[in-house]
């Protein structure tokens, strides 16, 4: 049994409390009326008011809602648009640091169902190590479902189609409030997240069972479960990607959207399950796992990653040749106002990735996987990050205090929460069928 | 240069592990390992140096990434440009995504068939090629492990026949 060492535990706990305080910063800075972010504005001096007449254009571009209209703002406008902007920021920075971290226990959940469907021989003895990431699917589920519910009952701007005012002058929304309004939003949202944490809970159930019993019955029905549970996951992570994420821009879809949103949660648990796997055996646990185990997961994080560059040059490549107004204005924001984040996301998801882990010999090297899974973790936050900043604060993005404090709250609710669950249960499984295979495996 | 050789047969893949474990136990060098399918583990057993082949690969790729944007320059920029969907062909970069695909597909081309045509150069594999191996067998259903004698015949026959060999023969052989 693996008991959670004392300095983990305050580590946790002081990275949640840092982060509240960061998060209550972000919140208390944040201008409570127009006037306020109106000062908040020109304080900033002579360089941010020169780009205001292009903002301006772009603000109609992004399709803001207020704007859809297509008419140039006025002054009035123009001030209200910043207002909701920079209240939005610590909303935005929170929803984005509360997704990522949901968002890798539940791309942890899909590759242990993989795994169990597959009925794989070489990882059964890192499935305590899944089970403990994926049981903080239920806090990081319950933190996303609050934040869109606040969204619904208006405390926040995060998504424009909620706001009656917007859709009452937007054709567009009109057309699309079928599927987008917010009750049906909210059910969908109730349904996905009772699936995935009901499988969570009943596969975990299943695998302690396993252990104690004296046949297979368990271990099969594991198996049914989880084939059917992909089946489930796949229709539901498309649609979530789609609700959570690309709705915040509602008039633009991309059709690869549910992928590219799956590669990314895919590739960072695949690197938590590394660096959770690296570290406890770094504390003399998990004593069978070999290099070879090592390198598989590392392979996955040099394939996936490859994977995420595909998608995304495949989405990026169509709109851009194109080149549909609609369509482009996703890119030509992200290109014009978040140039460093969004080209740097690329290096960091791709040319990091693909330098450090080509070498066969390298993918065995723990602090060498280690290095490489902080760089792909960073990236996939950045991939999140702007993929909903643009649309919610405009060009008034910043990493800052707000974004630092929600990453690092949601950080140590992580770490204290999956730990935890890692001590609940002994780390090696006892009576998996591919147990012994999985500890004489190598490549 | 001719040189006397022995050839031992096994019709077991993991009796030959065992037998190649316990003849480099001996400290005897295996000339050869005769095998009708890839075995496992036999390269690191018989102590083979790893593959330079994936870094010939890498040096391929480089060269097709290189041939693409060469060639995409020429074809698409320099000699004939055009404009496709609004985008004048009028310098590399800002066409470049359209390039990208090209760029990856030659990257590819010329790691897999340089690295394949490689392999079969540095295994001495050619069209008309006469077989190295000495016995019609080791296509079938037997495994023969050769080693090359240095006067020490009998110790040699000793050793393979306590390791399961089913047949043990001495042969000439013009050893490159």
């Amino acid at each position: 049994m693996y008991t959670v060492s004392n300095r983990l535990k305050i580590g946790s706990i002081i990275l949640m409390a840092l982060g509240i305080i960061g998060i209550g910063i972000g919140f208390m800075s944040a201008p409570s009326d127009i006037a306020e972010a109106k000062e908040m504005v020109a304080s900033h001096g002579d360089g941010h008011g020169e780009s205001h007449g292009a903002e301006a254009t772009h603000a109609v571009a992004d399709g803001h809602g207020e704007e859809a209209g297509g008419h140039a703002m006025s002054e009035e406008e123009h001030d209200k648009h910043v207002y909701h902007q920079l209240s939005n920021k610590p909303w935005a920075a929170l929803y984005i640091a509360a997704f990522f971290f949901f968002m890798i226990a539940l791309g942890v959940l899909a590759f242990y169902a993989i795994q169990r469907a597959a009925q794989a021989g070489w990882s059964p003895l890192l499935f305590r190590v899944m089970e403990g990431i994926t049981s903080y699917i239920v806090p990081g589920g319950i933190a996303v479902f609050v934040i869109l519910l606040l969204s619904v009952l208006h405390y926040n701007h995060l998504f424009v189609w909620m706001d009656d005012s917007v859709v009452a002058k937007d054709a567009l929304l009109q057309g699309k409030a079928g599927y987008l309004n917010p009750t049906f939003f909210l059910i969908r949202a109730a349904i996905f997240l009772a699936g995935w944490i009901g499988y969570r809970e009943y596969s975990r159930k299943l695998s302690l069972a396993q252990d104690e019993s004296d046949d297979d019955s368990n271990f099969k029905l594991n198996f049914r479960i989880s084939a059917g549970f992909l089946v489930f996951y796949l229709i539901s992570e498309s649609i979530m990607s789609w609700d959570w994420i690309m709705s915040v821009d509602p008039h633009w879809f991309s059709t690869l959207f549910g992928w590219y949103i799956f590669a990314s949660m895919f590739v960072s648990g695949i690197t938590v399950i590394a660096m959770v796997t690296i570290y406890l055996k770094s504390k003399g646990l998990l004593k069978d796992v070999n290099d070879s185990h090592i390198h598989d997961l590392a392979k996955f994080m040099f394939g996936i990653s490859i994977f995420w560059t595909y998608l995304w040059f495949s989405q990026f490549m169509l709109i851009w040749y194109a080149n549909i107004p609609e369509e482009v204005t996703y890119y030509i924001t992200r290109i014009e106002d978040y140039n460093l984040p969004f080209f740097g996301m690329v290096a960091m998801n791709f040319l990091f990735p693909v330098l450090l882990l080509m070498n066969s010999d390298y993918k065995r090297l723990n602090w060498f996987v280690v290095m490489a899974g902080v760089v792909i973790l960073a990236g996939h936050y950045m991939d999140i990050f702007n993929a909903i900043m643009p649309a919610t604060v405009g060009d008034k993005w910043f990493i800052g205090i707000p974004e630092i404090g929600s990453i690092l709250f949601f950080a140590g609710l992580f770490i204290f929460w999956i730990f935890r669950a890692l001590a609940s249960a002994p780390l090696q499984p006892k009576r998996n069928p591919f147990i012994e295979e999985s500890k004489h495996f190598h490549y | 240069m001719a040189s006397k050789v022995i050839q031992a047969f096994y019709n077991d893949d993991d009796v030959l592990m065992h037998a190649v474990k316990k003849v480099k136990a001996a400290k005897h060098h295996i000339e050869e390992v005769y095998c009708p399918f890839p075995v496992h583990g036999l390269d690191k057993a018989m102590g083979l140096e790893p593959t330079r082949l994936a870094i010939t690969a890498f040096m391929y790729g480089c060269v097709g990434i290189t041939v693409a944007v060469v060639m995409m320059n020429f074809i698409m920029i320099e000699d004939w440009p055009q404009d496709i969907g609004g985008k004048p062909s009028f310098s590399y970069i800002e066409n470049m995504p359209a390039f990208v695909p090209i760029m990856f597909e030659l990257t590819v081309f010329f790691a897999a068939h340089l690295m394949v045509i490689t392999f079969y150069l540095r295994s001495r594999l050619w069209p008309f090629k006469e077989a190295e191996n000495p016995d019609v067998r080791t296509t079938d259903d037997h495994f023969l492990m050769e080693i090359e004698i240095h006067d020490n015949e009998s110790e040699l026959r000793d050793l393979l026949a306590g390791t399961g060999a089913v047949e043990i023969n001495i042969s000439e052989k013009d050893l490159h």
